[in-house]
């Protein structure tokens, strides 16, 4: 699915990834946790195609060089980031925005694009699983959203949108404990053989909710130690410094 | 950021010149021109006279110059007042004895005349340089009493209605531009709209600049009759040239008793290049009276196209009772230059307006709205609300805001809100990180943005101005 060799991004000449590796098979699970400025969102946004980093190494997404395609394409192509901090765009209706976005997807998968009925069918029951209050729809996107709003309709584009790959970025800080079980439902509900995420996270917590195939500990821009869930727990007893100390 | 790579001929696809046998009027504004033009459309002696007052009093007249956009000196004697298709003085009588190179330019255009007649249901005057060469639907007005034709046509055939309207919104001694019109004005369309009758479809004019060198000076005057409705959009555009085209028209509007009429527009004349070479200079004077009590008279412009766009739609509003409004997007890109917005004038008691004005400037694009808002004394209970949005994309861009209260009247009641926000990076990042590539990103921003004003647009042609919208705006984010 994804194999990332030697990556290293910088930005205005400060390196944050340096020498990164990782390989995700279909339906695996990596958790990704580090300090603050270990570059996490970093790695997020560099997979995105996010501008205004300038990269060195190499990543391949299904089997194709990923670092050369348009923002669009690679999500187009499957891949699929819940934003830290989701945009608030005025005036645009989260449903069609929705829509929009859902069928430049299938068109470009070579399926059918979905007429208005057919989406809101979609998308009602999809929220009605994800026990997300569906007026979200009809607001502006993210506009005047509540923290826990805007992650939750980042939840509800991913169920969505299908993606092959997933990328949570913080999805889960600042949420509260009913919100993080409606998020790490989704995730769950999404898990399959096919497909992969990515989830970056501060906290243990989450991955209470979500078991995780592999966790990695990222520090000064590469992973400092993989392990199962357990290395999870083991970080929230010891801390960053101590795992970092360790090395 | 990525810049978009788009042939320059899909920006502006309506670029194309027709290779057409014209006929012109000799070079330059003198009377003998205005003689000619009269002439040429079998005008009687009063509209000649008409015009060659309007024509002594322009002499005595001086271009404004307080708007932002400024323009090199335009050389009148330099211009063609009458640019006509050969064979046009004897007016087709059916869509089959047009030129067929004229229907072919109007299906280039996305506007098929023969088509129209039968599937769109809008009846089309459509105006290439100075004259009308098709108007659809006629039998099925003139069925309800419905008078709609080329200004030239009224004025031989309804002489009483166009003597006793034209230049009572407009008088020829208003400002210049709307003075030069009344002198040399070409064509345009004519409305009449009887006493309780509801126009049964859109009417549309479609204008079309063709020739080099020529001025398009159109003239167009719409009568609702008491408790009348009527629905009229007009679509703009021209060829690409280096040169700097004037287009000065005038639209006058009446509304009697109790009547409304809805006016829209969608102006995608030639904006010049991305240099901001050549494109026309949109001078246009557009006014509606709400003459009757209850009336109503509601602007709408969809703003795409010109070099500069120096415009002010306004409604005064006799009648008691009456109501006004204005929609606007106004969009800049590349070096295009916009100042415009309306005038309110309330002279009536318990009138209403409401400005809605969304303004979208990229590239080195530079928007002004300006507005006067007017409540005499004598205008009892009156309400104002406005809003003015502007929305900026990238760095090298402008937007302002002028807004002119004057307030006689205590009882009345005026409200203002403004706005300014700007397209950021992060805001691109998330759509195309949903599928969306920049254009559409774009476009789905920019149609959320002004979506209040394109609501107002007859259906027919709401999803033709979202398409235009999305267009005019490639390339804007640097």
């Amino acid at each position: 699915m994804l194999d990332i060799k030697s990556l290293s991004a910088s930005i205005d000449g400060k390196k944050i990834l340096d020498g990164f590796d990782l390989k995700i098979k279909p339906g695996e699970v990596h958790a990704i946790m580090g300090p603050n400025g270990s570059g996490k969102s970093t790695l997020a946004n560099v997979l995105t195609g996010k501008n205004g980093y300038e990269i060195k190494g190499q990543v391949f997404y299904e089997g194709k060089d990923l670092l050369n395609l348009p923002i669009e394409e690679r999500a187009q192509k499957g891949l699929f980031m819940a934003f830290q901090y989701p945009l608030e765009i005025p005036g645009v209706n989260t449903n069609n925005f929705l829509k929009t976005s859902l069928n430049t997807i299938r068109k470009v998968r070579g399926l059918k694009e979905l007429d208005s009925l057919d989406f809101l069918k979609l998308v009602k029951t999809k929220t009605k699983n994800l026990k997300i209050d569906e007026k979200i729809l009809n607001r502006q996107l993210n506009v005047g959203f509540s923290g826990g709003e805007k992650k939750k309709n980042e939840i509800l584009q991913m169920t969505i949108l299908e993606p092959k790959l997933a990328i949570l970025d913080e999805t889960d800080s600042g949420l509260d404990i009913d919100a993080l079980r409606i998020v790490s439902d989704g995730v769950n509900a999404l898990r399959s053989k096919e497909r992969s995420f990515l989830i970056i996270t501060h906290y243990q917590r989450l991955l209470d909710y979500i078991k995780p195939d592999f966790v990695h500990v990222l520090v000064n821009g590469k992973i400092a130690k993989t392990g199962c869930g357990e290395l999870a727990e083991e970080l929230e007893k010891v801390g960053y410094e101590r795992m970092e100390i360790a090395k | 950021m990525k810049q978009s790579t788009i042939n320059p001929s899909e920006e502006y696809k309506y670029g194309f010149t027709t290779d057409i046998e014209s006929i012109r009027a000799p070079k330059g504004l003198n009377e003998d021109v205005i003689k000619f033009i009269s002439n040429i459309k079998k005008e009687p002696h009063w509209m000649l006279e008409w015009r060659l007052r309007a024509y002594s009093r322009l002499k005595n007249l001086k271009e404004p110059n307080w708007q932002k956009p400024k323009y090199p000196k335009i050389d009148y004697q330099d211009l063609y007042y009458y640019s006509a298709p050969k064979g046009s003085e004897n007016k087709p009588k059916s869509l089959d004895e047009v030129d067929p190179k004229l229907i072919e330019t109007y299906k280039k255009l996305g506007i098929s005349l023969k088509e129209q007649e039968k599937l769109s249901g809008v009846a089309v005057d459509a105006v290439f340089d100075s004259v009308s060469v098709a108007t659809t639907f006629k039998d099925k007005l003139t069925e309800k009493g419905i008078i709609f034709c080329p200004i030239s046509e009224a004025i031989q055939k309804h002489p009483d209605l166009v003597k006793k309207y034209i230049g009572s919104v407009i008088p020829i001694t208003d400002h210049y531009f709307a003075t030069l019109n009344s002198a040399v004005f070409t064509d345009g369309s004519f409305v009449y709209i009887p006493e309780g009758v509801r126009c049964p479809m859109e009417l549309s004019t479609y204008f079309r600049i063709n020739a080099s060198e020529t001025g398009q000076f159109e003239r167009t005057l719409i009568i609702a009759d008491k408790g009348s409705y009527v629905s009229y959009l007009e679509g703009c555009t021209a060829p690409m040239r280096d040169e700097n085209q004037l287009h000065a028209a005038n639209v006058e509007l009446i509304a009697l008793d109790d009547a409304e009429i809805k006016y829209s527009t969608i102006q995608n004349w030639y904006p010049g290049d991305e240099n901001g070479k050549g494109g026309i200079y949109n001078f246009v004077t557009k006014r509606g009276a709400c003459r009757g009590k209850n009336s109503k008279i509601s602007w709408t412009q969809v703003e795409t196209g010109s070099a500069i766009t120096w415009k002010y739609p306004s409604c005064i509003l006799q009648g008691d009772n009456s109501v006004g409004e204005f929609y606007s997007v106004a969009i800049t890109n590349n070096y295009q230059k916009a100042d415009t917005g309306t005038k309110m004038i309330h002279l009536g008691k318990n009138t209403k307006s409401k400005i809605i004005s969304k303004g979208i400037s990229g590239g080195h694009g530079d928007n002004t709205y300006r507005g006067l808002v007017r409540i005499s004394s004598k205008a009892h209970n009156s309400r104002n609300y406005t809003q003015c949005d502007s929305l900026l994309m990238g760095n090298k861009c402008g937007a302002h805001t002028v807004p002119y209260i004057e307030n006689k009247n205590s009882s009345s009641n005026i409200e203002h809100e403004a706005t300014t926000s700007k397209i950021s990076e992060e805001q691109l990042f998330y759509c195309n990180q949903r599928g969306l590539n920049q254009e559409e990103a774009i476009s789905l921003i920019v149609n959320g943005f002004c979506k209040e004003v394109l609501q107002q647009l007859p259906m027919e042609f709401a999803v033709e101005a979202q398409k235009l919208v999305g267009i005019s705006l490639e390339g804007s984010v640097g």
